[in-house]
């Protein structure tokens, strides 16, 4: 049995190499949402109260392209209803908490924290504080993203734009879903996701990165009926 | 008034994080749904790498030649053999820099 201690030191080391892109990105996103012309205390306010990545910053773009604040909070919803999915996934091994914790560790689920905390609880089922792993992927997470967007609204976009950091991004999650691909299911999967992000792009609110999750939801579940 | 748009979407945000967790039990969702839920990695990433790869900032397709491409493709063979997430961003950051830099310069 490891220890809360342990569980949370785990789960901060699994997630800090995803810090290579989280921490660029987050510069970027904060100094895009001052240059964009936005108060800088409120584009902080935004990765407190919204924490939530690339939402910031479809967010701030919908604004400031004179969308009205209904369209801009829409996205928002629906770009990060994909957290749904991974809550679906999470409650198994969440159960046991109590209401007010599950509350409060809702705060800080995020994409990369649940892929690690997911590929660990799959493995260590028995744990009795499972949890305090999710809890150390998604603080180290929180705080890097603070620091991060911090930096880029008062240093401005100091990381050279030529890079193309934002690259990183797509990078990160090929390194979470790569060793899928040693499963045919699991590739026709993503191939269907990634094609339907593709074909749906230009949906209306950002909507692609919900409704291929879905369509791709649908080809996994004909494939466990055909594989019975 | 921007304020309480960002407050909104955060409150939206956080019930998007919190439903299934909290307001769910785990009984109510089945077998063969909970069977479904174990490709949620596999359906939802490749919905932000794709257009992350594919989809320039102005929101068009890329060349087929774009060095985007290839520095995915990188990414992907040593992501599969190293098992290494600094390993498999690096690689596919350095092979892209190489093109941007130095083949296409």
């Amino acid at each position: 049995m490891l220890t809360k201690k342990q569980l949370f030191t785990r789960g901060m080391l699994d997630i800090s190499p995803h810090m290579l892109s989280v921490i660029p990105f987050g510069i970027i996103c904060g100094a895009i949402g001052v240059e964009l012309g936005f108060h800088p205390y409120l584009v902080y306010a935004m990765s407190f109260i919204i924490f939530g990545g690339a939402s910031q910053i479809v967010f701030l773009q919908l604004l400031s392209g004179g969308a009205s604040s209904l369209v801009a909070v829409a996205s928002v919803g629906i770009i990060n209803s994909r957290h749904l999915l991974y809550g679906a996934v999470l409650s198994e091994y969440l159960e046991k908490l109590s209401f007010i914790k599950k509350l409060l560790i809702s705060y800080v689920v995020v994409d990369q924290g649940f892929a690690e905390s997911n590929k660990f609880f799959k493995k260590n089922r028995s744990e009795e504080f499972l949890h305090y792993h999710l809890i150390g992927t998604g603080c180290t997470m929180w705080v890097c993203w603070q620091i991060a967007t911090l930096s880029g609204i008062v240093l401005g976009s100091f990381v050279p734009e030529e890079l193309g950091l934002k690259f990183a991004i797509p990078l990160t999650f090929i390194a979470i879903v790569v060793q899928d691909l040693k499963k045919l299911d699991h590739v026709i999967v993503m191939i269907t996701c990634g094609l339907s992000s593709l074909l749906f792009f230009d949906a209306p609110f950002k909507s692609y990165i919900i409704i291929s999750p879905v369509i791709a939801l649908f080809v996994a579940a004909l494939l466990l009926r055909l594989k019975k | 008034m921007t304020l309480t748009a960002i407050i909104f979407a955060g409150i939206l945000t956080y019930f998007t994080r919190m439903t299934m967790i909290a307001l769910i039990s785990r009984d109510m969702l089945g077998d063969k749904i909970k069977a479904v839920l174990e490709y949620v990695p596999s359906a939802v990433f490749p919905a932000i790498i794709f257009p992350g790869i594919f989809i320039n900032d102005f929101g068009t397709f890329i060349e087929m030649n774009d060095p985007k491409i290839f520095g995915a493709l990188v990414a992907v063979i040593v992501g599969y053999f190293s098992k290494n997430i600094i390993a498999t961003i690096s690689a596919g950051l350095v092979s892209y820099w190489f093109l941007i830099f130095v083949v296409f310069n």
